[in-house]
C-alpha cells in the first residue's frame, strides 16, 4: 500500500483587515505594526466633549496648528509595536544590567580620578531632571496628540526616558557607593545653581506649551538634538580621555537610543513638512525659536561641561542638528 | 519567469522577522515575482536577485546584519555574492 502525501494550498478568503485593504491594497499580508497602531484610535461618536476641555472633542485633530490630511501617514520607522518595543527593550536592558554589575564588580570607579568623578556629579547627574521632565512632556504628546501611531511613538519615547533617568540615578548612587549624596547635589544644582536655571526655565515652559506638536518640536526635535550629541556623546569622549571610561560604559544605552530617535524624528519632519508649506514654515519656525531658546539656555552649562571649548562645542551640535533637520525639507 | 535555466529564487519563512527582508527584495526588485505559499513566501526572478542592508535598514528601523538573513532563509537557488552589505544571487 503506497500513500500519497499532495501538498494543497488553501488561499485565505482576505489577507488583512478592512481598514488595512482600504489603505494598502490587498495584494501582500500587513504587517504586525500596521495591524496594532493604524486607525486604533476612534474618531467617531463623542458624545460628550471631556469635562476640563469644552473646546475639544476626546481626540481633536484642532490641539495642533499642524494640518495633516491622513494623520497615519507618519509611520515609526522602527515599526514599534508593543512586541517589538518591549524584546528591543528587554535585550538593551539585559546589556546595561551587566555593565552595571560589571562596574560595580570590580570597582571600576576606584580608578577614575576624582575629577572626572566631580564632573559626572555635576554635569551628568541633573541630567536625571532633564529626563523626567522629557517623560513629562511625551505623556503629554501622548494625551493629547491625534492617531494612535503618534500615541504609540510618545508613549514608548515616555517610558524609555523614565528609563534612562533610572540609569542615571544608578551612575549616581554607584559614584558614591550607593549614597545619595550626588543625587541631593545634583538636585540642589539642577534648583539653585545659576548654570541649570536657564534650561530649567525653558523646560517648565515646555510643560505648558498648548500645541503638541509644537511641544514634539522642542522636546524630542530640538532638545534631544542638543542634549545627547552634547552631553552623551561629547562630554563623555571626553571623560573618557581623562580616564572615566567606566561611565561611558553605564550610558552606553543612551547613545543606541539616540541613533534611534534620529531616524524617527527625521522621518517625522520629512513626512509633515511635505504635506504642506504651511505645514514646513511652522515646524521651521518653532525650530528656530527653540534652537535658539535652548542653546542659550545650555550655554553655561556647556562651559561648565567644556571649559572655553565649550561655546564651540554647543555651537557645532546646533549647526550638526539644524543641517540634519534641513535635509528632512525644513527651512532653517 | 522567462527563461526557467536563468531562474534565481530565495524562499524564506513567513515571518515579522521575514517582512522586511521580502519588502526590501521587492523594493530593488521590481520584475521580482513574490508568492505568498502557506508558511513561506517565495521570490523569484529571472538573471539576479539583491538584498541590501540598507534597503533592509530603513524597512526595520535599526541597523541589520546580513547575516541575519540565514535565521530564516528556507531555500534559495543560484550562485551566492554575500558581503558586509548586500544578498546576492545569480548564476555564473
Amino acid at each position: 500500500m503506497s500513500i500519497e502525501i499532495s501538498a494543497k494550498s488553501i488561499t485565505p478568503v482576505r489577507l488583512k483587515y478592512g481598514n488595512l485593504e482600504e489603505r494598502f491594497g490587498d495584494k501582500k499580508p500587513s504587517s504586525r505594526y500596521q495591524e496594532a497602531v493604524y486607525d486604533i484610535q476612534p474618531t467617531t461618536n463623542f458624545h460628550y466633549r471631556p469635562l476640563w476641555d469644552k473646546n475639544h472633542d476626546l481626540y481633536d485633530k484642532s490641539r495642533t496648528k499642524i494640518v495633516m490630511e491622513d494623520w497615519y501617514s507618519f509611520a515609526d520607522p522602527r515599526q514599534y509595536y508593543y512586541g517589538t518595543y518591549t524584546i528591543t527593550r528587554a535585550k538593551q536592558q539585559e546589556v546595561a544590567e551587566h555593565n552595571f554589575a560589571f562596574v560595580d564588580q570590580r570597582d571600576l570607579f576606584d580608578s577614575v580620578p576624582e575629577g572626572v568623578k566631580q564632573a559626572a556629579r555635576e554635569i551628568l547627574v541633573p541630567l536625571r531632571h532633564v529626563e523626567w521632565a522629557a517623560n513629562m512632556n511625551n505623556c503629554q504628546i501622548t494625551d493629547e496628540c491625534y492617531g494612535a501611531n503618534f500615541s504609540s511613538l510618545a508613549m514608548f519615547n515616555a517610558m524609555d526616558r523614565l528609563g534612562m533617568a533610572q540609569y542615571v540615578t544608578r551612575i549616581g548612587l554607584l559614584m558614591d557607593g550607593n549614597e545619595e549624596a550626588s543625587l541631593d547635589a545634583g538636585k540642589q544644582a539642577w534648583m539653585e545653581a545659576p548654570e541649570w536655571q536657564g534650561l530649567r526655565h525653558a523646560i517648565e515652559d515646555m510643560f505648558v506649551l498648548d500645541d503638541w506638536f509644537e511641544l514634539m518640536v522642542a522636546q524630542n526635535f530640538v532638545l534631544d538634538g542638543l542634549i545627547f550629541p552634547l552631553l552623551y556623546d561629547r562630554f563623555e569622549k571626553k571623560l573618557t580621555q581623562e580616564g572615566g571610561a567606566a561611565i561611558a560604559m553605564l550610558t552606553e544605552f543612551m547613545d543606541d537610543w539616540y541613533k534611534e530617535t534620529v531616524r524617527w524624528t527625521n522621518t517625522l519632519a520629512k513626512v509633515t513638512a511635505k504635506e504642506s508649506d504651511a505645514n514646513k514654515d511652522l515646524i521651521s519656525e518653532w525650530v528656530s525659536k527653540w534652537s535658539n531658546r535652548l542653546t542659550d539656555a545650555l550655554e553655561p552649562v556647556a562651559v561648565k561641561a567644556f571649559g572655553t571649548d565649550g561655546v564651540n562645542e554647543l555651537a557645532e551640535v546646533k549647526t550638526e542638528l539644524l543641517t540634519r533637520l534641513g535635509k528632512q525639507g525644513l527651512s532653517v | 519567469m522567462s527563461d526557467k535555466k536563468n531562474t534565481v529564487f530565495l524562499i524564506v519563512q513567513d515571518n515579522e522577522d521575514a517582512r522586511p527582508i521580502i519588502e526590501a527584495v521587492e523594493q530593488d526588485n521590481p520584475d521580482a515575482n513574490i508568492q505568498y505559499q502557506p508558511g513561506i513566501v517565495r521570490m523569484e526572478a529571472a538573471g539576479s536577485m539583491i538584498v541590501n542592508r540598507e534597503t533592509v535598514e530603513e524597512q526595520i528601523g535599526r541597523e541589520w546584519d546580513v547575516q541575519e538573513l540565514h535565521l530564516v532563509l528556507v531555500s534559495l537557488a543560484g550562485n551566492v555574492d554575500e558581503d558586509d552589505d548586500k544578498f546576492e544571487l545569480s548564476w555564473h
